[in-house]
């Protein structure tokens, strides 16, 4: 059984490890600087102004703010694939994370950006483009009351590509000078100035957390099919109304400050569900940290690789997550057949 | 006063894509009584029983438990009552028999996270009652047919429900466990008053299960009696559509020996 004590112990390990992954992060950079000048510099004893400034004012923000993308996004997905009954499902795959980017594009284009009212508003302009995306998901799937989940699938694959190619002509429409940095963005970059980005992701993707976390048991139930979940007594609509707001509302903050990074909300619930099983009442919290941890260092590898430029987190995302997933997969499916 | 039925159905219309599955089903189930649902293939049994368990709401006509119009009892309310047993799940991700059979105990607690000592203790009784307390811990897609279908009656049991709803209990049982089952079921009925309604393919272990049969054909209740006067040669053709052999034992038991062929 399931039991808050190793929900607790989990999140302890988890989180020793993204500790780790948050100090190599955080050392590496041009500007070499030890671990232990890390350590001084987070407890507000760092041994030259420098070491200080580099630490605090530029990796710490983007190392806190991987860890929140990366937990977010697993939380996304393992809320979308606990919905959807489905292991392929997470932000990319059902279209919300083009929903979300195209509403991001759309804020950056009128001009949201700087202020702290700004940055909500391009979260805010985010979400709304996540639910958006989502809702037509959820519409073009749901027929008579009833949501199918391969309709769902598929509804979010074809939602995804509208939204993408909605993107493309945005982009192409627009002046070049008048794009600044989107097309970065649009890659997938954690590459941000200043904690004001990570305090509104912080905020958002704490209360979807939260909403998400709340229903794990209901979503457990959910797993066995929806006649099963109402027959024990889950308003089955309401749960995945309220999980689908959530996990909008992860993609939706996240996507508008990093722009769309694949592969994260997809193989990390899976590794973690086969590591931990599929309770998501200790599924959710490992795969957050999980995530965290993985962004973190995908991120670190992305800046240390082609010094001093770097590459788009995404990719590296990708190059690690799609082997792994072939991985994952292969010994499953050896482990099934015997 | 008596108190009002389990069920009460009353001119019960429904039917999903255009086609109707039942069509002005009428019957009551009584406190304590143990109801078989038979008939041929796609009859409306099972949908008779999602209609119970409120997964489908009638287009036309009126359920009540105990009672209460059946769309004004919360769903929780009516799983800590109505315990269903399904013919099969397809599970999306794989959990042991000790979780599947917890999960039977949501309704008794659903606004916390965690299950508590006295939810495991429950559970651990109805898996002892449904034979499967040795396989707490085997993943739920890796057992046999029978054996899965006893982890679906524990979580049944956990939920400490007073109507039982199962549909094709014994279709993956050997003869043993039917047994087993029917024992378990009767005893349930006796001791704790439980109220049973069941879907079977098996006339002969229907019809010694069951107080009452409700025979179906095509989406209209075709005889709702006793055994006796259901497992009947004529009664049976004309709802199954082809000759049936029924032979009455001594004690004036019918059996059902099969199709005339």
């Amino acid at each position: 059984m399931i039991s808050r004590r190793r929900v607790g112990a989990a999140t302890v390990v988890v989180a020793g490890g993204l500790a780790v992954a948050g100090l190599l992060g955080l050392a590496t950079g041009p500007a070499p600087i030890g671990a232990g000048d890390v350590a001084a510099a987070l407890v507000g004893r760092a041994r030259s102004d420098l070491a200080a400034t580099v630490v605090l004012e530029l990796r710490l923000p983007r190392v806190l703010l991987a860890a929140l993308a990366g937990g977010g996004l697993a939380v996304a997905g393992a809320a979308f694939q606990a919905l959807t009954r489905n292991p392929l499902a997470d932000p990319a795959v059902l279209g919300v994370a083009g929903g979300a980017a195209l509403g991001a594009v759309l804020g950056h284009l009128w001009g949201l950006e700087g202020s702290l009212a700004a940055t909500v508003g391009l979260s805010a302009a985010a979400f709304a483009g996540a639910l958006i995306a989502a809702t037509t998901v959820y519409l073009i799937a749901t027929s008579g009351g009833w949501l199918p989940v391969q309709t769902l699938l598929l509804a979010g694959v074809i939602t995804g590509l509208f939204f993408s190619a909605v993107i493309t002509l945005v982009v192409s429409l627009v002046d070049f000078a008048q794009l600044g940095g989107i097309l970065h963005w649009l890659m997938g970059s954690l590459g941000i100035v200043g904690y004001r980005p990570v305090a509104v992701i912080a905020v958002g993707t704490a209360a979807g957390s939260a909403m998400v976390y709340a229903q794990a048991r209901a979503l457990n139930l959910l797993a066995l099919g929806e006649e099963s979940a109402l027959q024990l007594g889950v308003e089955a609509e309401r749960v995945k109304r309220v999980v689908f707001v959530a996990a909008s509302l992860l993609t939706g903050v996240i996507v508008a400050q990093t722009g769309p990074i694949g592969f994260v909300g997809l193989i990390v619930p899976h590794g973690v569900r086969l590591a931990v099983g599929a309770d998501n009442r200790l599924l959710l919290p490992v795969a957050a940290g999980a995530g965290a941890t993985f962004l973190v260092l995908a991120d670190t590898l992305a800046r240390l690789v082609v010094q001093p430029a770097e590459l788009p987190v995404g990719v590296v995302t990708a190059f690690c997550g799609a082997p792994f997933f072939v991985y994952l997969m292969r010994t499953r499916l050896r482990r099934r057949t015997p | 006063m008596t108190p009002p039925p389990v069920f009460a159905v009353r001119e019960v219309e429904f039917g999903y894509g255009g086609a109707f599955r039942l069509t002005g089903a009428s019957f009551e189930v009584a406190e304590g009584e143990i109801l078989g649902l038979v008939g041929p293939n796609s009859s409306g049994k099972t949908t008779l029983l999602r209609l119970l368990s409120k997964v489908h709401v009638p287009d036309r006509g009126e359920i009540r438990f105990r009672g209460t119009p059946i769309g004004a009892v919360g769903r929780l309310a009516l799983a800590r009552d109505v315990a269903v047993v399904p013919q099969e799940e397809q599970l999306a991700f794989s959990v042991s028999v000790e979780e599947l059979v917890l999960m039977g105990r949501f309704p008794r607690g659903a606004g916390r996270l965690f299950e508590g000592p006295e939810d495991l203790a429950r559970a651990r009784e109805a898996m002892a009652l449904a034979g499967v307390l040795d396989l707490g811990n085997h993943p739920v897609d890796a057992l046999a047919g029978g054996e899965r279908q006893r982890a679906l009656i524990a979580r049944a049991l956990a939920q400490e429900p007073r109507v039982l709803l199962l549909d094709e209990p014994t279709s993956h049982l050997d003869l043993l466990h039917q047994r087993h089952l029917v024992g378990l079921l009767r005893r349930l009925n006796r001791e704790r008053g439980m109220t049973v309604v069941f879907v079977s393919h098996d006339l002969n272990l229907a019809g010694e299960l069951a107080d009452r049969l409700l025979l179906l054909s095509d989406g209209r209740l075709v005889r709702l009696a006793p055994p006796r006067e259901v497992l009947d040669e004529a009664v049976l053709e004309e709802a199954y559509g082809c000759p049936v052999w029924v032979e009455r034992l001594a004690s004036g038991r019918p059996v059902v020996l099969g199709v005339r062929l």
